[in-house]
């Protein structure tokens, strides 16, 4: 089973999962290593990281050296195809003129989705993270505890390859021994941070991120990761072969022709197509979930784009893994005579408490950094990372804040783009020899921090604007409370004081948090829309991500979040949706799905 | 100064195949700048006639006019190559900008369909046009016959922010020019040389900082 057409679909299958990045890239993958029979959709083209990725390409092979433009808007050998912040022929809409109520979707239309380019980044949540409401009385705790998730955060490390340290910090999750991956060296910029940070009670540790530092042991995991499974061993040892180390070189955006890092078409769907259990429909645009007269799932009816035509298929068990916001569209759109709001919506929370990532971001210039010896900086964005570290203060109210955030750094002699050299005055050889001692000398610091969901950031359908085959398009309402702003100012503060304490000099910050805060959905970590929840009348999904009023119907993307940490959603993603599939895999098995 | 003839590989670089194709591009390209407004509400794809499109071929290495076609006349592709000279002239670290093609990278810049980098393109054209006529007015000599002495002297008015009410205009469109030229040239394996880029070449291990490195700031 393969890459098919719409004309070699199979009349049914056991699961049709719509939507291929990590969580429905997880999902195929644990399913038909089961030997279940899956149809995934996706709505994109069908894409091949191994001979489209821009590997060794400099700026300068680049048009306008691969600056953003509107058709590549991060960067012309950024992998995103088709998309972006908008996606020819289907628009989305906004509720409000106001700027500060804009949220941005980044969306890509390929096989494999966001993974292709993703920053890799993959941090656990830690205990305090399933429990928010407990601990402050803000926002909904999850139905599950860190406890629940951790053996599938085991799992989904071993599988996709995570490099990292523990380091045992509060609230900051260790994995198992012999989990995790060697971390690489920290940079120059990026030990100098360390020494002036500790003073201020701040550490910085080895960050977390989906990339081969080394070759996985594909001799023992795969006997871990499927006990009992001869195959599905067989078959995994076989996809880690093929996988090879990080050689340290090409920005991880471009996605990896090595298959160094994770992305679900180098790592997911190989070992998925190889089972035979797979077929993979692209260019099929989801438009709604069918159902019965009894109110169960049937299928999946879609555009196939080569066509034009509509066309229905057929499954036991659908997942929407479509993305948050696209699978709450997703079942807005599927609307009927019994569900007239829509599908899994008894509760009126389809597309409610959606939520991003708090961003802020200063660099700085670190006069300690000029004139470097020159030497190798490259391979695999930021190696540190700074995890929250005011749980004490905050907790004693003493912030103005209920949540906490993370800092990623950018430094080092990396790749030269446009915007070297301009801001050094002169011209001539002097002036040569200046922006070599400037080059590598700045610093970036990004704070990601929690947001809190609330009754004004949501989706909802669009009742005027469809996208090009007529499917009504989502409409979003956005506002960030006064607790992610005062982070965002807190951030602001925090990058100025680093930033002076290693001598350096600070961009001009934005002290206040409504200037300084990026807009909605910019950090591109959007989720909840189907919060899951521990009462069918406050939550979409129940904790397997399995609709409340549907039981045949599950979302395994980022939509069940009833909170969105710190830490990067996907690895969550990942786990959350390898549980649900075990669970499928068991209710299969006992004839209840 | 800068002999003539170093120019001359990189200037007639064009065949006349392309240039005829760039000039039946030319026409188009221009209305392609024109862009309608925003749908209020709306967050929508806009696409960019003559652009390279949302899913152009990645993993391949292009020069400039292989997506829109070049536009810069021969005289203010010369004075191009003469003012990325002055920035960027050989040393002993790195040959001159020209003759890395650093000004038809400008010229691919400022011919391109997209909203950011044709908002460059007056602001180049004038800074060219100023070098020239400075050349005339001060020398009464073209730029490409002065020295590089007087080269210099021009430049020295507007390279480091405006020396007066006089040079403003021409101070801003230099360091628009100067962005383009830098960004060029610093992104040809040369400037990235010069510079002290040494990544994008495989390792078997992230060795991390040389010790001189952590000398150097006091890390060991």
């Amino acid at each position: 089973m393969p890459i098919i057409a719409a004309n070699q679909l199979q009349p049914s299958y056991d699961v049709i999962v719509v939507g291929s990045g990590a969580g429905g890239g997880q999902s195929a993958y644990t399913l038909t290593m089961n030997g279940v029979k899956v149809l995934m959709l996706e709505a994109g083209r069908n894409y091949d990281p191994v001979t489209e990725t821009a590997m060794f390409q400099t700026k300068g092979n680049a048009p306008l050296r691969g600056v953003d433009t509107p058709d590549k808007p991060f960067g012309f050998h950024d992998a995103t195809v088709d998309g972006g912040w908008t996606v020819p022929g289907e628009p989305y809409t906004q509720a409000s003129d106001d700027p500060d109520q804009e949220f941005k979707w980044w969306r890509p239309r390929m096989l494999g989705g966001r993974t292709n380019h993703w920053g890799r980044i993959s941090l656990r949540n830690g205990p305090y993270d399933f429990k928010p409401y407990s601990r402050d009385g803000l926002g909904f705790d999850w139905p599950i505890a860190y406890a629940d998730v951790a053996p599938y955060y085991d799992k989904v490390e071993m599988l996709v390859g995570v490099y990292g340290s523990n380091e045992g910090l509060e609230n900051t999750p260790d994995s198992p021994e012999g989990i995790l991956l060697p971390p690489p060296k920290a940079r120059v910029g990026e030990l100098l941070a360390k020494k002036h940070a500790a003073p201020m009670g701040i550490s910085v540790i080895p960050i977390h991120r989906a990339i081969l530092s080394v070759r996985q042991d594909a001799d023992n995991i795969p006997a871990k990761l499927h006990p009992g499974n001869e195959r599905a061993q067989r078959i995994l040892a076989e996809a880690m072969r093929a996988r090879a180390a990080c050689f340290w070189a090409t920005d991880c955006g471009r996605g990896c022709s090595i298959k160094a890092n994770y992305q679900s078409t180098t790592v997911h769907l190989p070992p998925a197509l190889a089972t035979g259990n797979l077929d993979i429909l692209p260019n099929a645009m989801a438009r709604e979930v069918t159902v019965d007269q009894n109110g169960k799932a049937t299928g999946v009816s879609f555009v196939d784009k080569t066509t034009g035509k509509e066309v229905s298929v057929k499954g036991r068990v659908v997942i929407l893994a479509a993305s948050s916001a696209e699978s709450a569209r997703i079942l807005l759109n599927s609307q009927s005579a019994r569900f007239p709001k829509g599908l899994s919506n008894s509760s009126g929370l389809v597309g409610k408490y959606i939520m991003d990532t708090v961003g802020a971001n200063l660099g700085g210039q670190i006069p300690a950094l000029e004139n470097l010896p020159v030497h190798n900086e490259e391979g695999a964005g930021g190696h540190v990372y700074i995890p929250w570290w005011l749980y004490k203060e905050q907790a004693a109210g003493k912030l103005g804040f209920a949540r906490g955030y993370h800092v990623e750094f950018a430094s080092g002699r990396r790749m030269p783009a446009m915007g070297a050299g301009a801001g050094t005055k002169g011209y001539g050889s002097k002036y040569k020899e200046e922006v070599r001692r400037f080059y590598g000398s700045s610093m970036g610091f990004s704070g990601r921090g929690e947001m809190i969901p609330n009754e004004d950031s949501f989706c909802d359908l669009d009742p005027n604007v469809k996208d090009k085959w007529g499917i009504p398009v989502l409409r979003f309402h956005w506002k960030w409370s006064e607790h992610e702003l005062r982070q965002a100012a807190h951030m602001q503060r925090t990058f100025v004081e680093i930033i002076e304490a290693m001598g350096g000099k600070p961009s001009k910050a934005s002290l206040s948090g409504a200037q300084a805060i990026k807009k909605g959905g910019e950090i591109i970590h959007e989720v909840g829309g189907t919060i899951m929840g521990a009462n069918s009348k406050k939550s979409v999904l129940n904790q397997y991500n399995q609709s409340w009023d549907i039981p045949n119907l599950f979302v395994n993307d980022g939509g069940g979040f009833a909170s969105n940490a710190d830490k990067n959603p996907t690895l969550t993603i990942m786990a959350l949706a390898w549980r649900a599939s075990d669970f499928i895999l068991e209710e299969m098995r006992k004839g209840n799905l | 100064m800068i002999p003539l003839n170093s120019l001359e590989p990189s200037l007639s670089r064009v065949d006349r195949r392309q240039a005829v194709q760039w000039m039946m591009a030319a026409v188009s390209a221009s209305l392609a700048l024109a862009k309608s407004p925003a749908n209020a509400g709306v967050s929508e794809f806009k696409p960019t006639p003559k652009g390279y499109g949302t899913d152009p071929l990645l993993a391949k290495n292009y020069v400039p006019g292989d997506f829109w076609p070049l536009s810069l006349s021969n005289s203010q592709r010369t004075s191009a190559a003469i003012i990325c000279d002055i920035l960027f002239p050989a040393d002993t670290v790195s040959p001159s900008a020209s003759s890395l093609h650093v000004h038809d990278f400008i010229d691919e810049w400022i011919s391109a369909p997209y909203e950011q980098q044709a908002s460059d393109r007056q602001p180049i054209l004038d800074c060219i046009a100023w070098f020239e006529a400075e050349s005339e007015k001060r020398f009464h000599t073209p730029l490409s016959k002065i020295t590089e002495e007087q080269r210099n002297s021009i430049c020295d008015d507007v390279a480091y922010g405006s020396k007066s009410k006089a040079f403003d205009k021409a101070a801003k469109d230099f360091s628009r020019f100067k962005y383009v030229a830098a960004g060029g040239f610093y992104t040809t394996p040369e400037g990235m040389k010069d510079i002290g880029y040494v990544g994008n070449t495989p390792m078997v291990e992230f060795t991390g900082p040389t010790l001189e490195a952590l000398k150097h700031v006091g890390l060991a």
